[in-house]
């Protein structure tokens, strides 16, 4: 057990704690410091378990909850799910080439996803290859997703409903990493296989990038032929914290097939905007990410399915009590609040010129009790304003979840 | 108190909390008679689930290009013009027209009337309405009471109808008399003349029943085809059923038990006076307050008294809602009156604004009433007549429907 390992949201809230890690695998890159990960370190700052003295390491982390909401007065009962099973599996292939996966298992076994499944190449600390199934470094959450690090039962409704979150896609790209005293530096860039026309061919009657996901043979084949480009710059101060600007591109539609043209391309493009800080003074853990996106939807389908659409979340969690707790030494208690909009559809009318309202908003209070930094409970109450597309009377939904998330 | 006590506290303080508050901290349930949508009351569990599957169907199913689409079309789903069962936004409103003259100047009248299909799926044209022929808009109405409706018997419609207005009231009233589909269950005693039926659905009444309504607008408003309507709007050829029978039908009986809306505060005063005033003045003579059901095999449904403010019968209502389009046997100036039940709740599928008319074209209950013309004129020279209170109550009690 050597070196301290600090996960992103937790380091920030200043818990720290000690993990089983090979040092080998997960190797600190030169100048690293405990202030100066970035989302981007997440895939790497997950707490391995080295298996005897081999150079594989594995690891995960579970999810479950009950919930009871309730909207407009109409509840779906108690419900208790088991949300998420993740397992990843790492091993160092030599020194400067690694191997990384997650394998999730979503309600039960309805759902199965590699999520990751990458090599890297270290070629210099500002330039390392990553080839596989990479996750796409649009905006933070997708790249730091891990149920244990978060206050929230559920994800923010702007990374899994505008953005695509958790959303990996088979590719290849670079990336790379500069420390200057208090302040690292960082880019990724990937090219992948990309987005289908789900997006404006879904069941849920709206532009959806989250659609795509539907489409199980993205790994193997590119819907299009057409790379999606992803790319992110992050940078870091010790005290003041984080933000990172991200973009992804690309083609959507099927424009051509057989060498026959079925249509114009149609581009998708996203633009995210992600902060997070930790005020030193409270210990207060800000984190925030914003989205923007723009779907080029053929002039004459709906405008039910919007051009643009845009939303985010900010997360406040204050630790209230550290200290031991029932045995556990390290024990955290903190109250979060999250706050989160999305709009669907930024458009207006045609016929009225009015504004296309389709969209929600919500405001979740929690309380969450970490034991130790890889386990969180949390209790949460959800009240949640969803308004239809013409902006008529919103539809309430409130209630509570409570449940955890541990690594293990 | 150490710490661990006050964390104790601490979360036995939050379950009270959690525990005692839990009646309040969930949004209530909108009361029964604000809302349209929700099943007439004493369903069988069948028929509930019956209910439910159409419900679903109509609300929540969404066609896309691979469950079939279009290529043209006019909206996604039933739901996305029937918002909560209630009337509809010039975003969903339909255009008909008909093709009076072909591009040779050939007259092509017997094609009938034709829906625009105004949007396409990518890689496809949608239409244009052509120049310089007669087309109508269509603003989705509400969706409630309509088992209600398609139960009065053909002999009562027939006997609330005056069409040479032998009475001299200056109102006279037709029934639409058009040709229909062969998959139509034809009503008992229904009345048949030169092969026309009595129609009843549509703006200009003429749908015969629920299933007629519900297959067409399948294919014309998605583009969705069925065993019952076949023809590919696009192609013009016959298809393979993009939705199944079991579909329709289950939301034609969604349709039909689809409870009629409850009014608000039927007792208060200003309510009763506005009532009072509405029937002093003539309104009543077309929006009739009360229908009676046949039989039916849903009891909810059978031999029931309702109140609807209609006689689904078609009136003359002057040059300024005269179109220039019509369907069956209505004339271009002809609407049927449409029912006033429900009226009080149309902003809140209309995205809090009123549009009201066979078009939406009226943006207030008065405007609607001002645009009453032909054999709604005298009525309206009485609204304008009334003093400023009366007029109030008689909005506050059309507000209350
Ligand atoms: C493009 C928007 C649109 C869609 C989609 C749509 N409707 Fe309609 N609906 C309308 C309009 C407009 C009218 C009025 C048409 C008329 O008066 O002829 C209407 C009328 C109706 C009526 C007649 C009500 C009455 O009072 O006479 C029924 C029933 C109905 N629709 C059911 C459906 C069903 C079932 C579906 C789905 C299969 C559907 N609609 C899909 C726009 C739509
Ligand atoms: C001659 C029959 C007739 C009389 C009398 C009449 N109406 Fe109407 N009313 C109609 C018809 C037909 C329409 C639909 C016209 C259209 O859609 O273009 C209508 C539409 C309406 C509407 C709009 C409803 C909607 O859903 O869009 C209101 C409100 C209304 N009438 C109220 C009244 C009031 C109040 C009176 C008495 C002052 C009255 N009407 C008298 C036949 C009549």
């Amino acid at each position: 057990m050597k070196g301290n390992l600090i996960f992103i949201l937790l380091s920030a809230a200043g818990l720290c704690c000690r993990a089983q890690i090979n040092p080998d695998l997960l190797k600190k890159p030169a100048g690293d410091t405990t202030g100066l990960q970035l989302n981007m370190d997440a895939v790497y700052k997950r707490p391995f378990m080295n298996l005897g003295k081999t150079p594989v390491a594995v690891g995960g982390y579970v999810e479950a909850n009950y919930q009871y909401l309730n909207e407009d007065g109409i509840s779906e009962g108690h419900q208790f799910q088991m949300r998420r099973f993740t397992f990843f599996l790492s091993s160092a292939v030599n020194k400067r080439i690694r191997f990384l996966s997650e394998l999730e298992f979503e309600d039960g076994t309805r759902e199965i996803s590699l999520e990751f499944a990458s090599v890297d190449f270290e070629l210099a600390s500002l330039l390392n290859i990553r080839g596989g199934i990479i996750m796409n470094p649009i905006g933070a959450f997708n790249q730091n997703h891990d149920g244990p690090k978060w206050e929230f039962v559920d994800r923010p409704i702007s990374a899994t409903r505008l953005l695509p979150a958790t959303w990996s896609n088979a590719g290849f790209g670079i990336f790379g990493k500069q420390y200057t005293g208090n302040w690292v530096y960082a880019y990724e860039a990937y090219l992948t296989n990309g987005f289908d026309d789900k997006i404006i061919s879904n069941s849920g009657n709206r532009t959806s990038l989250p659609a795509t996901k539907e489409n199980r043979e993205r790994f193997e084949e590119s819907f299009n032929g057409i790379p999606l480009f992803t790319g992110k710059v992050a940078l870091r101060h010790k005290k003041l914290g984080e933000l990172g600007l991200s973009y992804m591109g690309g083609i959507y539609n099927k424009f051509e097939e057989d060498g026959l043209t079925l249509d114009k391309k149609r581009s998708v493009r996203t633009f995210a905007l992600d902060l997070n800080t930790t005020l030193a003074k409270t210990g207060t853990f800000i984190n925030g990410e914003w989205a923007w996106l723009a779907v080029d939807v053929p002039e004459t389908y709906t405008e039910q399915f919007g051009r643009k659409q845009a939303g985010g979340f900010v997360d406040i969690v204050q630790p209230l009590l550290k200290r031991r707790m029932l045995d556990f030494p390290d024990a955290v208690l903190n109250a979060a609040l999250r706050l989160e909009y999305a709009d669907f559809n930024q458009g207006t009318f045609s016929s009225t010129g009015t504004n296309i309202a389709d969209h929600v908003y919500s405001i979740v209070p929690a309380v969450s009790w970490r034991p130790s930094a890889q386990t969180v409970l949390r209790l949460n109450y959800r009240y949640q304003w969803k308004t239809d597309l013409l902006g008529n009377p919103p539809a309430r939904t409130a209630g509570f979840q409570a449940g955890f998330s541990t690594y293990f | 108190m150490n710490k661990k006590h006050l964390l104790l506290l601490c979360a036995i303080f939050s379950l009270i909390v959690v525990m005692a508050s839990c009646e309040k901290i969930f949004p209530p349930a909108p009361a029964d008679d604000r809302l349209l949508d929700g099943p007439v009351a004493d369903l069988t569990g069948g028929q509930n689930r019956q209910f439910l599957n159409g419900d679903i169907a109509f609300n929540d199913e969404v066609f896309t290009t691979e469950t079939g689409l279009g290529p043209v079309f006019v909206a996604t789903s039933c739901g996305s013009c029937h918002a909560g069962d209630g009337k509809g936004h010039p975003f969903s409103t339909l255009i008909r027209f008909t093709a009076a003259k072909d591009s040779t100047g050939n007259t092509v009248l017997d094609q009938g009337p034709t829906q625009l299909q105004n949007r396409a799926i990518p890689g496809f044209l949608p239409e244009q309405l052509p120049r310089n022929v007669p087309f109508s808009k269509f603003t989705p109405p509400a969706n409630t009471g309509l088992g209600f409706i398609d139960l009065v018997p053909d002999a009562d419609l027939l006997a609330m109808a005056d069409p040479d207005d032998l009475n001299g009231d200056g109102i006279s009233g037709a029934v639409n008399w058009n040709k229909i589909p062969p998959y139509v269950t034809i009503r008992k005693n229904t009345v048949v003349k030169n092969g026309l039926y009595i129609c009843r659905f549509g703006k200009k009444g003429s749908v015969y029943d629920l299933l007629q309504q519900t297959a067409t607008a399948y294919n014309q408003d998605m583009g969705i085809t069925s065993s019952f309507e076949p023809v590919d709007t696009y192609s013009g050829l016959e298809i393979d059923p993009e939705v199944s029978d079991k579909t329709v039908n289950d939301v034609v009986f969604y349709l039909k038990t689809l409870k009629a809306p409850i009014q608000r505060m039927p007792g208060d005063p200003e309510v009763v006076k506005g009532k009072a005033v509405f029937i002093r003045i003539g309104c009543e003579s077309c929006h009739k307050q009360t229908l009676t059901t046949g039989t039916s095999t849903i009891a909810a449904l059978s031999n029931r008294q309702f109140y609807p403010y209609t006689d689904l019968l078609l009136h003359d209502m002057g040059n300024a809602l005269d179109d220039g389009f019509t369907e069956g046997s209505a004339k271009t100036s002809e609407w049927k009156t449409p029912a006033l039940w429900g009226l009080g709740l149309s902003k809140n599928s209309q995205g809090g604004r009123y549009f009201l008319l066979h078009d939406g074209r009226a943006r207030s209950i008065e405007e609607a009433i001002l645009f009453h013309g032909g054999e709604g004129l005298k009525s309206k020279t009485s609204f304008q007549g009334l003093g400023a209170e009366e007029k109030s109550s008689l909005i506050h009690f059309l507000e209350s429907l």
